[in-house]
């Protein structure tokens, strides 16, 4: 059992906890994730490291309350099973000027990927996009480390009113970009990367599909890029977005949604 | 005294009944068939049949046990070269092993040795018959990174010999294969496995679950950082592989692992009582012709909703792999055998599900590497076999993560790890065993390959301390 030191409701139906995991905290890189199992009986689920602490020996993680599992975990006083630090860590350079391009709960793995780019010397700019500024998560944060925090919104509550990419474009046409990196919904991702693409600015997104063990031995991750099959939790989870599948994707993340709602709902 | 050919068959769950649970397949023989079949050996002056087991257990010394009536002794002897003989009896393909070599086989009816060996082990579990050791604590820490067969059998064999063990475990429970592949209709879980896991427990092996090496801690720092005076690398070979042909990431495409770790460690079998669901439909299609192909064949069979599993082989039946036990029970229970067939493709539905895998039909030509004869497609033979899932079980890799994080360990071009007959590797005081090694074998192989590194590293380092 792994011990919750402390729990925070970020946004309607967002938790970050902070987890005591020392062997987690001591290996993790920006980029890693773990899988959890809130409870016996529960559902192996991959979450994002978003920030440790390798003196206190603790680990944060933030997650939405979106099935199940997210169900169990929001309810529970400490995790049953916790297994990393898993996959690559974040491929960091200097790459000049960069922005991050972050959607809902996908702010949070978000944040690492920021805080070491920035360290790496780039000039940061961090896009980010919400429902609304009630569901907007860590924008302090983001802006303590980035060179420009930009917001959009879907009901224009807070930031410019529309999507991350109408955000986006301005400084792609202005030719204000090196590099991007993306993490959020798959269609957002993919907006982005299709977005970039004629500007040939290279864009990384950090790819979230179904996964049972984390450790390459069950297959369901496996994605296409660049015309290959590659495991997320082993080759990634980051990929080149221009050379993503992000159809398939998208539909194999939907391929248990029947089973997922019965099961979320035998829980109401 | 004539010889008797009568071998007994092991009491089972009939066919109709048995392809709608997950219960046991094989009973068990009872305490009068055990003796009527231990009746049979011949106690051969030279038991050929020892030659065909890998770990070279003494077979009519522990059938004249059971003859004897003193099981007790029976499970001392075995236990002195496979610390599962549960398990082994069980699963062991003995059909190419100790029953190949025993002299009755020559007449059709070898002893069933398998049966008895289960038989033996159980009694073992039933009578919680625990090892019998004094262990003199030697003060030495070793760590074993992986809880399948090959790493238990390591761990065991080094606490008897007084090292404090660790076993690394990537996953949240123990076993391996044994535990997250082989289904429980052929290897309980509760009943065997875990009674298994338990006994080693008792003898003081420490278990750490959610701990990947490579990751989590890695292998050269067990050593220089951590204090283990050796490390026994026993990660199995559980990389799937895909045929890389059109339509293999369609929905409900599965690989055998991911198929057998949902319904398995995941517990899908149990319906929506298991959080993580598996989806068959009505059509499941297998592809491949060994033991994981049967298993997940038979999985498929036994879950709700499911009217026929086509397993598809692309040689014929005298090629396959799978033992022949399981062979017989598949048939028996009803999975529609499609030998020399290959499928080419995976037609999707408009919502990305399969929905039929187009196949050819294939001949033998002239033998391969492998010495079996090599399919050739049969030109024009096109056809197709609709499928509401499909389960990919056409082998394994070597898992890439612990090569990858420990330079300067050697592996061959497929990736499993390079070992000396003595299962040390490139370097000093790490061992590797098991399919990491070998690529996918079976249970006693792992097993013995543990041991046989346990011995080696005891030799090693009892030799450094004096
Ligand atoms: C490498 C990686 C890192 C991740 N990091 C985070 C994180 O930091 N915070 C966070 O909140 N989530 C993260 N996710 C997503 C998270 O794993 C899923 O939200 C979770 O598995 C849902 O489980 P559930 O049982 O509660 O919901 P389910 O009942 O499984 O699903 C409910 C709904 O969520 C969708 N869903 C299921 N799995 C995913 C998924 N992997 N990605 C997106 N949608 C999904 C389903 O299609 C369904 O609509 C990450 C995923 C990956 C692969
Ligand atoms: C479905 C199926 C059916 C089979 N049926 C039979 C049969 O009937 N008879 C037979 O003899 N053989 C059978 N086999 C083969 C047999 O199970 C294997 O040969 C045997 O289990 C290999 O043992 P192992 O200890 O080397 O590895 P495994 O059993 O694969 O165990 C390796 C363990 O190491 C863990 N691990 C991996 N990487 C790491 C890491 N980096 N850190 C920590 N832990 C790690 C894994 O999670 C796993 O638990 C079958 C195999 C399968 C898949
Ligand atoms: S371990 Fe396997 S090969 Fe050896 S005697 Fe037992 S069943 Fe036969
Ligand atoms: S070879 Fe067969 S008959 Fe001879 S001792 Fe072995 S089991 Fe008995
Ligand atoms: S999650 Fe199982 S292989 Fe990636």
């Amino acid at each position: 059992m792994f011990e919750l030191i402390s729990k925070n409701l970020l946004a309607p139906a967002v938790w970050r906890y902070t987890v005591k995991a020392p062997e987690i905290a001591a290996k993790r890189r920006a980029g890693n994730f773990v899988i959890v199992r809130p409870k016996e009986g529960s559902e192996r689920i991959p979450l994002t490291i978003v920030s440790s602490d390798p003196q206190a020996g603790t680990i944060d993680i933030i997650f939405q309350v979106v099935g199940a599992t997210t169900m169990d975990l929001s309810e529970t006083d400490g995790i049953l099973d916790i297994v990393g630090p898993l996959g690559h860590p974040t491929h960091i350079e200097k790459f000049g000027r960069a922005a991050v391009v972050g959607g809902g709960v996908g702010i949070a793995p978000l944040l690492p990927i920021a805080e070491a780019l920035k360290q790496a010397g780039n000039n940061l700019t961090a896009i980010l996009g919400a429902r609304s500024s009630e569901f907007l998560i860590l924008e302090e944060e983001m802006a303590a480390i980035s060179d420009g925090l930009l917001i959009a919104t879907d009901d224009g509550s807070q930031g410019q009113k529309g999507l991350v990419t109408d955000v986006l474009q301005p400084l792609l046409e202005q030719g204000a970009l090196d590099f991007v990196l993306a993490v959020g919904p798959v269609v957002m991702m993919k907006a982005v990367s299709e977005l970039t693409r004629p500007y040939r600015v290279k864009t990384m997104v950090s790819l979230n599909p179904l996964m049972i063990d984390g450790t390459g031995m069950c297959g369901v991750c496996r994605c296409r890029v660049d015309g290959q099959t590659r495991f997320a939790c082993v080759d990634g989870p980051e990929f080149d977005g221009h050379q993503v599948d992000f159809g398939s994707l998208s539909r194999r993340l939907s391929m248990y949604k029947a089973e997922e709602n019965k099961r979320r709902e035998a829980r109401n | 005294m004539p010889l008797n050919l009568n071998r007994v068959s092991m009491p089972e769950q009939e066919p109709g009944q048995r392809r709608h649970n997950f219960q046991e397949v094989n009973l068990g023989l009872t305490p009068e068939l055990a003796r009527a079949e231990a009746s049979r050996c011949l106690f051969c002056k030279r038991p050929t049949c020892i030659d065909g087991c890998p770990v070279g257990i003494n077979i009519p010394f522990f059938i004249q046990a059971i003859l004897d009536d003193s099981p007790e002794e029976a499970v001392r002897r075995i236990r002195m070269d496979n610390s599962l003989p549960a398990i082994c009896g069980r699963v062991c393909p003995q059909e190419i092993q100790c029953e190949k070599t025993c002299v009755l086989n020559k007449k059709g009816a070898p002893v069933a040795i398998g049966a008895l060996e289960r038989y033996v082990g159980d009694y073992a579990i039933r009578e919680c018959l625990a090892t019998e050791c004094n262990i003199t604590e030697n003060g030495l820490k070793v760590a074993v990174v992986g809880s399948g067969p090959s790493g238990l059998s390591c761990a065991g064999e080094l606490r008897k010999l007084g090292y404090a063990v660790t076993v690394f475990e990537a996953l949240h429970e123990l076993g391996g294969v044994l535990t997250y592949g082989i289904p429980e209709f052929r290897l309980p879980k509760e009943a065997v496995v875990q009674v298994e896991i338990d006994t080693l427990k008792a003898l003081g092996v420490e278990f750490k679950t959610n701990h990947l090496v490579g990751k989590t801690s890695l292998a050269a720092d067990l050593l220089d950082k951590d204090g283990y005076a050796a490390v026994y690398i026993a990660t199995g070979a559980g990389y799937p592989q895909f045929m890389q042909i059109p339509g293999e990431d369609l929905n409900y495409v599965y690989s055998a692992n991911e198929f057998l770790t949902r319904m398995n460690l995941m517990r899908a079998y149990k319906g929506d009582a298991a959080a993580t669901p598996v989806f068959t439909g009505r059509r499941v299609g297998v592809i491949g012709g060994g033991n994981t192909a049967m298993d997940a064949a038979r999985c498929a069979l036994r879950m709700p909703g499911v009217e026929k599993v086509s397993l598809i082989y692309r040689r014929s039946e005298n090629e396959m792999p799978a033992r022949i036990e399981e062979v017989k029970h598949a048939k028996e229970e009803g999975i529609d055998f499609q030998f020399l067939t290959a499928p080419v493709e995976y037609l999707g539905t408009a919502e990305g599900a399969v929905r039929a895998a187009r196949c050819v039909r294939m001949e033998l030509g002239e033998p391969d590497a492998s010495g079996r004869r090599r399919p050739v497609v049969i030109p024009g033979s096109e056809f197709k076999i609709d499928v509401d899932a499909v389960v990919v079980a056409i082998g394994t890799q070597a898992n890439p993560i612990i090569a990858q994080t420990t330079p300067g360990l050697a592996t061959n071009k497929w990736g499993y790890i390079i070992t000396d007959e003595n299962g040390l590797t490139s370097i000093r005081h790490i061992y590797a065993g098991g399919d990491i090694v070998s690529g996918a074998a079976t249970v006693i192989l792992a097993m013995g390959a543990g041991r046989n590194a346990a011995r080696a590293i005891h030799e090693k380092l009892s030799e450094m301390a004096s």
